[in-house]
C-alpha cells in the first residue's frame, strides 16, 4: 500500500511540466535591476559624459577601476567641461558589480547593463578598455572627438537632453 | 609523440580521431566535488533543475579527484588552502581542465589581502575565467561553453 502511495507522487510530477532553461538556448528575462557589464554612456550630441573625475574609482570598494583624465578644448573635445577620460579601464575580473561607480557618478556616465557573457581565456582579455566600454555614438552625430563652437559646452554638466 | 609520431600523418583518420576524441571528452566531463565560498552556491544551483548541468554531462560530482576531468575553483582561495587546492589539482588524472569561477578564484577579486592567492593561476593553469561575483549559473555555464569550445580545438599532435 505505502508503494502505491510513494509512486502515486512520483506520477503526479510526471505530467509537469519541465523546469530546466535550455540555457544557451532560451534564457530568462533579467530583471532590470540586474547589474552586468557597464557601458559608458554619451548624450544625444555624441559627447561622452564621462568627466574623467575618478569618483567611480574611488568609491570601487575591489579597486578595479583605472581612469587618467586629460584636457578638453574647444578644437578637440570628448566631454562636457574642463576634462575627461583619457584612459578609462575597468578589470571585469575584479569588478565585483556592485554598482558603486554608478552611484558616485556625477554625471550618470557609467551605468551597469544587462549583459552577462563575461568569461575568458587569459587575464588581459578581461581589463575593458575605454573604447569596448563606450556606447556607440548615436544616429546622424559625430563620435568624439569633436569640433565645437566656443563656449558652448563651459559646465560639466550641460544644459542638454539626457538619453541613458 | 603519440599516434602521429608512430605512424606518421594520416590526414583524415587524425582529424576524424580529434573530433570522436574531443567528442567524448566533451560529452562527459565529470567536475570534481568541490566549492569554497559562495561561489559554490551558485555551482550548487546551476546543477539544480533550472539549468541543469546534466543537460553538458556533468551530472555527476565525483568525489575524488582521480575520477574528475574538470575543477571547478569555485570561491577564494586562501593561501592556507592553496596546497591543498594544488594536491586536489595534481591528483586529476590527464587530460583535465580547471575553470576559475568568479572574481575571487579568477584574481582576489575584493580580497586584495595577505591571506587570500591573488589568483588561483598562481599555482595551477587555468584555461577559462569567468567574472562575476559570484556569476549567475548563466555566466558559468558560458564558461563551460567557451571550455568545450576550447577542448573541441584540440588536436593529436599537441598532445605530449
Amino acid at each position: 500500500m505505502n508503494v502505491l502511495r510513494g509512486f502515486a507522487t512520483t506520477f503526479k510530477h510526471i505530467l509537469e511540466e519541465p523546469v530546466t532553461i535550455q540555457y544557451p538556448e532560451q534564457s530568462i528575462e533579467f530583471q532590470e535591476r540586474y547589474k552586468g557589464r557597464h557601458e559608458l554612456h554619451r548624450y544625444e550630441n555624441g559627447l561622452e559624459k564621462c568627466i574623467g573625475c575618478a569618483l567611480c574609482a574611488a568609491a570601487c570598494p575591489a579597486d578595479a577601476i583605472w581612469v587618467e583624465a586629460a584636457e578638453n578644448t574647444d578644437e578637440v573635445r570628448f566631454s562636457p567641461g574642463e576634462r575627461y577620460a583619457k584612459t578609462y579601464e575597468i578589470n571585469m575580473m575584479r569588478c565585483i558589480y556592485c554598482g558603486y561607480c554608478e552611484d558616485a557618478c556625477p554625471t550618470e556616465a557609467i551605468v551597469l547593463g544587462h549583459e552577462h557573457r563575461l568569461s575568458f581565456t587569459s587575464r588581459s582579455e578581461a581589463i575593458f578598455t575605454k573604447d569596448v566600454l563606450l556606447v556607440e555614438a548615436p544616429e546622424g552625430t559625430q563620435a568624439t572627438p569633436q569640433r565645437v563652437r566656443p563656449g558652448t559646452f563651459d559646465r560639466s554638466i550641460p544644459d542638454m537632453e539626457d538619453p541613458l | 609523440m603519440g599516434v602521429t609520431s608512430k605512424l606518421g600523418n594520416l590526414g583524415v583518420v587524425t582529424t576524424t580521431l580529434d573530433t570522436a576524441i574531443n567528442w567524448g571528452r566533451t560529452g562527459a566531463m565529470w567536475p570534481l566535488l568541490f566549492g569554497l565560498a559562495c561561489c559554490a552556491i551558485e555551482y550548487m544551483s546551476t546543477q539544480a533543475s533550472n539549468y541543469d548541468l546534466s543537460r553538458f554531462g556533468m551530472e555527476l560530482n565525483r568525489a575524488t579527484p582521480r575520477q574528475a576531468d574538470l575543477l571547478i575553483v569555485s570561491g577564494r582561495v586562501t593561501r592556507k588552502m592553496a596546497p591543498v587546492v594544488r594536491q586536489l589539482y595534481d591528483q586529476m588524472a590527464s587530460p583535465k581542465w580547471v575553470i576559475s569561477m568568479g572574481d575571487c578564484a579568477s584574481c582576489g577579486g575584493v580580497y586584495n589581502n595577505y591571506a587570500v592567492v591573488q589568483g588561483v593561476d598562481e599555482i595551477i593553469p587555468v584555461d577559462v575565467y569567468v567574472a562575476g561575483c559570484p556569476p549567475r549559473p548563466e555566466q558559468l555555464l558560458d564558461g563551460i561553453v567557451m571550455l568545450h569550445e576550447k577542448v573541441r580545438r584540440e588536436t593529436i599532435k599537441e598532445w605530449a
